[in-house]
């Protein structure tokens, strides 16, 4: 405390203010509920291949843009590397563990790759983040992109450790406990819960110093500074928590497809992470999932659609385009922006009927 | 914070805020020329001149904003020439802008806690304050003493230019301050609200120093002990107020030419 409060206090004397507490905003909301119980029970209701191949897919995909999503929204950082980490992850896994390349896989047991993928993961990504918040804007988006694009390159060519553009195949996935935990419904949680951890974590850390300084740092850095904050140390370990979470989409990855190669690593892939996190908001955490759960839904059926219509099925991502440009023409918070401002606009409606009547 | 030990070796130190020869160009143009600028601890200073004066510029220098280009600034004794702004910050000294840096995404509240973050432990805290958490309880003082209480859970965007003021001093008084910068705190503001920033800077604690640049004579005069007079990036004159006010070349320079 102060002695420049205790001065004033005595001038006027502040009574004990009692704070909203800084619960979690989701309890008092009956659809984001209605949301946990629908996803919780869903093995209940969906096909396996609704189950992985939609929703799994969208969860992994969500926890990759949500690490973009808290590096944008909260930071002010766009970072194009986020899939990258989350592949770098992938290729750790299947090189320290099992795989069908038994000359490059290490053999490790799950419960020691997995650490060590993620711990050189994280590490990958805050170096690159140490280089990436010495620029600012688009200079951040290059070094990122450049990081990404040279790691494609060199998983392509580099066959001692990443096999070069035939990956590596076979990735051995968890057993114990007698559950195949790659099987389906039990896949389908492990994943459910890892995103659940990490949205949660998100959320949660929004609001606690290290993410409120990183709010700070994104609407004014030079103001940071002159209140104590080392901003750029502020900017790296955002890098580092983001590159965990997306090292953590990077082991689910691999378990899903059980291979990883250059493909999934490629440029355009990173570049799908932020039009995932664009289109559906990044200003909330809940923006990525619903942005990765309109980019599965739009390539695993756009085919069908483009094929009824007569177009070439491999067109989904005319459509995705398309949406992309809708969204960032009309709304600059993506999908959570456009249901947000209807919201207010039925609430305005609502009050000006109200009002209304209360003038006859 | 500020123990009385603290505060009698900074005595022992002499000076507060001690600049020697600062100079500062950008390119060709000298912004600042040869300042050498000495504050007791406690001590209450405006920095008084024309538009281009270097006053903002010689603030930029003591916050380190941007490094001198030759010259030497002591906080307390200690050599901050080449310290980053943040180090600064955390051994006391304060600033506010001319043109208000505050952040517009967040509430009032959490601007006034970031503010009593910075300059204690815990800015990386991954958890969450608590209902019993000191600095929130300090926010919340702070929040209190510049009348402000009424709008600490809106966001900063959507709070009126007085209201901003307020709050870029609110900032500027988060933890311990030793000594502060003021840069045109009255700028914009209405009579009424001049009134209670004048209440603010004369029930500062007498312990903390500040320098205050401020076109208002009728503000800067009746809240400094000293004035310091700038013009073309050097110091003009020094002296008391109202040797400055009645300073024949003063008038000439600023008073009389520059009244609005």
């Amino acid at each position: 405390m102060s002695l420049a409060h205790d001065a004033r206090v005595a001038v006027r004397p502040a009574a004990v203010t009692q704070r909203p507490a800084r619960t979690w905003p989701e309890i008092n909301n009956p659809a984001a509920w209605i949301v946990a119980v629908i996803l919780v029970v869903m093995p209940l209701i969906a096909s396996g291949f609704f189950l992985i191949e939609i929703f799994a897919t969208t969860l992994i995909l969500g926890i990759m843009a949500l690490s973009l999503m808290f590096l944008a929204g909260y930071g002010g950082m766009v970072s194009l590397m986020q899939l990258t980490i989350a592949g770098f992850s992938a290729y750790m896994v299947a090189v320290f563990g099992i795989s069908g390349n038994a000359n490059i896989s290490l053999g490790w047991p799950w419960w020691l790759a997995v650490p060590m993928a993620l711990a050189l993961a994280t590490a990958f990504g805050t170096l690159g983040g140490a280089l990436a918040v010495r620029t600012e804007g688009i200079y951040t988006i290059m070094i990122t992109l450049a990081i990404g694009a040279a790691f494609y390159y060199f998983t392509n060519q580099n066959w001692a450790i990443f096999n070069g553009h035939t990956g590596i195949n076979t990735v051995a996935t968890p057993h114990f406990w007698g559950v195949n935990w790659r099987a389906d419904i039990p896949f389908y949680y492990v994943v459910l819960a890892v995103a659940a951890l990490c949205y949660f974590a998100v959320e949660y850390i929004s609001r606690a110093p290290f993410g409120l300084a990183l709010q700070g740092v994104r609407d004014n850095p030079r103001r940071m500074a002159a209140l104590g904050f080392n901003v750029n140390a502020h900017r790296v370990a955002a890098y580092a928590f983001a590159s965990f979470i997306a090292a953590l989409a990077g082991v689910l990855q691999v378990w899903n497809y059980r291979q990883i190669s250059p493909g999934s690593v490629s440029v355009g892939a990173c570049i799908d992470v932020l039009i995932i996190a664009v289109v559906g908001g990044i200003t909330r955490p809940i923006g990525p999932f619903i942005g990765a759960l309109i980019f599965v839904l739009l390539r695993t059926f756009a085919l069908d659609f483009l094929v009824r219509l007569g177009l070439d099925g491999n067109r989904f991502r005319l459509l995705i385009g398309l949406g992309f440009l809708a969204i960032v023409f009309w709304s600059s918070d993506g999908v959570i922006g456009l249901w947000q401002r209807w919201r207010q606009s039925q609430r305005s409606r609502d009050d000006r009927q109200g009002g209304g009547r209360g003038h006859g | 914070m500020d123990s009385v030990a603290q505060r009698l070796s900074a005595v022992g130190a002499g000076a507060a805020l001690e600049l020697r020869g600062v100079t500062r160009l950008f390119g060709a143009l000298a912004a600042l020329t040869d300042v050498t600028i000495t504050v007791r601890p406690g001590e209450r200073r405006a920095v008084l001149g024309s538009n281009g004066a270097g006053k903002t510029t010689l603030f930029n220098c003591i916050t380190g904003d941007f490094a001198p280009s030759s010259g030497t600034i002591r906080f307390f004794g200690e050599d901050v020439t080449h310290f980053p702004p943040y180090e600064r910050i955390r051994r006391g000294l304060r600033r506010t802008y001319q043109i208000s840096a505050l952040f517009p995404g967040l509430t009032v509240q959490d601007n006034v806690y970031l503010a009593c973050r910075g300059v204690s432990r815990g800015r990386f805290s991954f958890l969450r304050p608590g209902q019993n958490d000191a600095l929130m309880h300090a926010a919340d003082n702070l929040v209190q003493a510049v009348h402000l209480s009424a709008v600490k859970d809106q966001r900063v965007a959507e709070l009126a230019h007085g209201q901003q003021r307020q709050l870029e001093i609110a900032l500027a008084l988060a933890g311990a301050p030793r000594f502060v910068l003021f840069d045109e705190p009255a700028a914009g503001l209405s009579p009424t609200e001049r009134a209670e920033l004048i209440e603010i800077l004369t029930s500062l604690p007498a312990h903390i120093g500040y320098i205050i640049i401020e076109h208002d004579m009728d503000v800067a005069l009746r809240v400094v002990e000293s004035v310091t007079m700038m013009h073309n990036g050097r110091v003009f004159k020094e002296g008391l107020p109202q040797e400055i006010e009645s300073d024949p070349e003063v008038q000439e320079l600023y008073l009389g030419g520059g009244h609005e």
